[in-house]
């Protein structure tokens, strides 16, 4: 018998697929976990924290620690939404920029002909691979030097480039046929138009892995809020979050649960934007009917 | 080649790519490439964070090359430990678990990937709490009441102070987090494989899923395969915020020293930034010889 081929995205579950299904199902299974673990120990009272020998599952759930977590905001003096609020609006600022410009770059980087592109490329890769920690320092003195310190514009700014994004994108956007291209040209479009028309439409799942990577970084990033701003109105629930869990646990067992809390409504968002782009990101450019 | 094309674009494209290019290109002049070109101008002083720099020449990159026996004796095998294991092992773990998701059909498929992918979606201090209550040093932690439940170990072990198990437990969840982004562009590389490639090659006498998966699905997501590989390259180096949450910095004994720990402790303990850049360069050029090999093997031949 000759082999058919291609059991790659499969319409339905077939026996074959039992095989692989019995391989991946452990891994899936440890990674998950932890995460069921931080839900678990968010909803667990008191008694359940201190209990001996540990528990892994949560008999009676309670809202206790997401109760004591917004306590600790009310008497910090600024209201919980205020956080909220300034996250919403960098992070909703960030993202969108991030994906136009980054976009925009990664088609002239890899389409358009023009001089310096390839060792602009290497600049990008070599900024990537620079270890953040070393950078902090010297970005703080560059938003000083600009008049950003507490500023909206200096969590917004910084966070727009992310060189990991361009490098994603431009990969992807390097599969798109040239062909495609000139024959756009022919039809006489000019750069924007096929740059809308015939590339965005076409990289859909680097926009959509872009997108929940640009978040992520924005909405957990505490450098900005940490450095850069000092009025405590400017700062973002990320940071927020960060102080609370650090100085009100301090690995007491009471404050765990308080931990717990806090990363799981850190964790609940990026899930949510996952699950509205996952379709994009494992969309097939085969659907779209140009290959 | 289509030389006549290229020549004939080559005026309006020219201005065209500056254009487009240039709001990325400004900030990120701006905010990256700025401060990683000061960072390497500090790596040639003595800068103590409160006195301006003084320069030093290569003073900084002879030490440590001839002296900081810490870095020799722990961090850098430490550090090559660590990316092994974790960069490369994460690396086919990565296309190994999106190709088997890619053989599965797309409701099981998402839920799959939602939960490999989660674990990059932790960030942050909070998930290290999480971690120090797993491996809480006496009976009430949660890894080691299970192990005694189990009879593997008597007594609780002190994971997190105890130099034998911080490194491997540092691997551990540096795997266990390694689905990343690349994961993600590897799984859509693999998906945007063009399907009568696989016909084309079952007709040429491809025989299993595994000959597919060598000869058809890798050649043709090049682009994907090497984004994975750069980020997990990078990952595998960069990596170094759970060892000092776990453990404090330096940890017991520099047992999971690895070199970002290190750039943390010269720039941010002892102060001596200038010292923590000249690291921080010395695994720049670490890194890009990593991913110039990767850029061999996966990289657009033209």
């Amino acid at each position: 018998m000759a082999y058919k081929g291609n059991g790659i995205n499969p319409k339905k579950f077939e026996k074959g697929q039992i095989k692989i299904l019995l391989m991946v199902l452990p891994l899936v299974i440890i990674t998950g976990l932890p995460i069921v673990f931080i839900v678990f120990h968010a909803f667990k009272p008191m008694e359940e924290l201190f209990a001996f020998p540990p528990k892994f599952i949560t008999t009676n759930p309670t809202l206790d620690n997401f109760r004591k977590l917004f306590k600790a905001s009310r008497t910090a003096g600024i209201p919980l939404s205020k956080y909220v609020f300034n996250s919403l609006l960098i992070t909703g600022a960030v993202v969108f920029s991030s994906l136009v410009f980054t976009t925009s770059a990664a088609y002239a980087l890899s389409k358009l002909k023009f001089k310096g592109r390839f060792a602009l490329m290497n600049i990008n890769q070599l900024a990537l691979m620079f270890v953040p920690v070393a950078v902090m320092i010297p970005r703080y003195l560059v938003v000083n030097v600009l008049h950003m310190t507490n500023t909206y514009w200096a969590q917004i700014l910084p966070l727009i480039p992310l060189p990991v994004a361009l490098f994603l994108v431009k990969q992807f956007v390097d599969q798109v046929p040239d062909s495609l291209i000139e024959a756009a040209y022919m039809d006489g479009a000019k750069e924007l138009q096929i740059y809308t028309k015939v590339i965005l439409p076409l990289i859909k799942p680097a926009i959509a892995t872009a997108a929940i990577l640009v978040f992520q970084q924005v909405w957990t990033n505490m450098e900005a809020s940490n450095y850069y701003v000092n009025d405590d109105g400017l700062k973002t629930l990320a940071f927020y979050m960060n102080t609370l869990t650090s100085t009100t646990t301090n690995n007491t067992v009471a404050g765990q649960g308080v931990a717990a809390a806090a990363s799981l409504i850190m964790f609940v968002p990026n899930l949510v934007l996952f699950c509205i782009l996952q379709k994009n990101v494992m969309n097939t450019m085969a659907h779209s009917g140009i290959k | 080649m289509k030389k006549s094309t290229k020549i004939s674009r080559r005026e309006r494209s020219n201005k065209a790519g500056y254009l487009f290019l240039l709001p990325y290109a400004l900030l990120f002049t701006i905010f990256i490439l700025t401060p990683v070109c000061l960072a390497v101008v500090l790596s040639f002083t003595n800068f103590n964070v409160i006195q301006f720099p003084k320069p030093v020449g290569f003073l900084n990159y002879i030490n440590l090359v001839t002296s900081d026996e810490v870095f020799m004796q722990y961090v850098l095998p430490n550090t090559v430990k660590y990316a092994i294991i974790v960069g490369v092992g994460g690396y086919c773990l990565s296309f190994l678990l999106a190709w088997a998701l890619a053989n599965l059909p797309g409701k099981l498929r998402t839920v799959l990937a939602l939960i490999l992918y989660s674990p990059s979606m932790t960030a942050g201090v909070a998930m290290t709490v999480l971690w120090k209550i797993m491996f809480t040093g006496d009976q009430t932690g949660y890894i080691n009441s299970w192990l005694m439940d189990l009879g593997v170990i008597n007594e609780p072990i002190i994971w997190l102070v105890n130099a034998n198990y911080l490194l491997p437990i540092v691997i551990i969840i540096g795997l266990w987090s390694s689905m990343g982004v690349g994961f993600l562009a590897i799984l859509a590389g693999i998906l945007n494989t063009d399907e009568s490639l696989y016909e084309a090659a079952a007709i040429d006498g491809v025989k299993n899923r595994f000959q597919e998966m060598i000869y058809v699905t890798i050649p043709s997501m090049k682009p994907q395969m090497l984004f994975a590989a750069v980020m997990q390259i990078v990952g595998a180096f960069q990596n170094g915020q759970v060892a000092s949450m776990l453990a404090g910095n330096p940890t017991p004994g520099y047992a999971a020293q690895l070199i970002v720990n290190h750039i943390e402790d010269y720039g941010f303990i002892r102060y001596e930034m200038g010292y923590a850049a000249a690291v921080s360069v010395a695994l720049l050029l670490i890194v890009n010889v990593f991913s110039k090999i990767a850029n061999k093997l996966f990289g657009e031949k033209d």
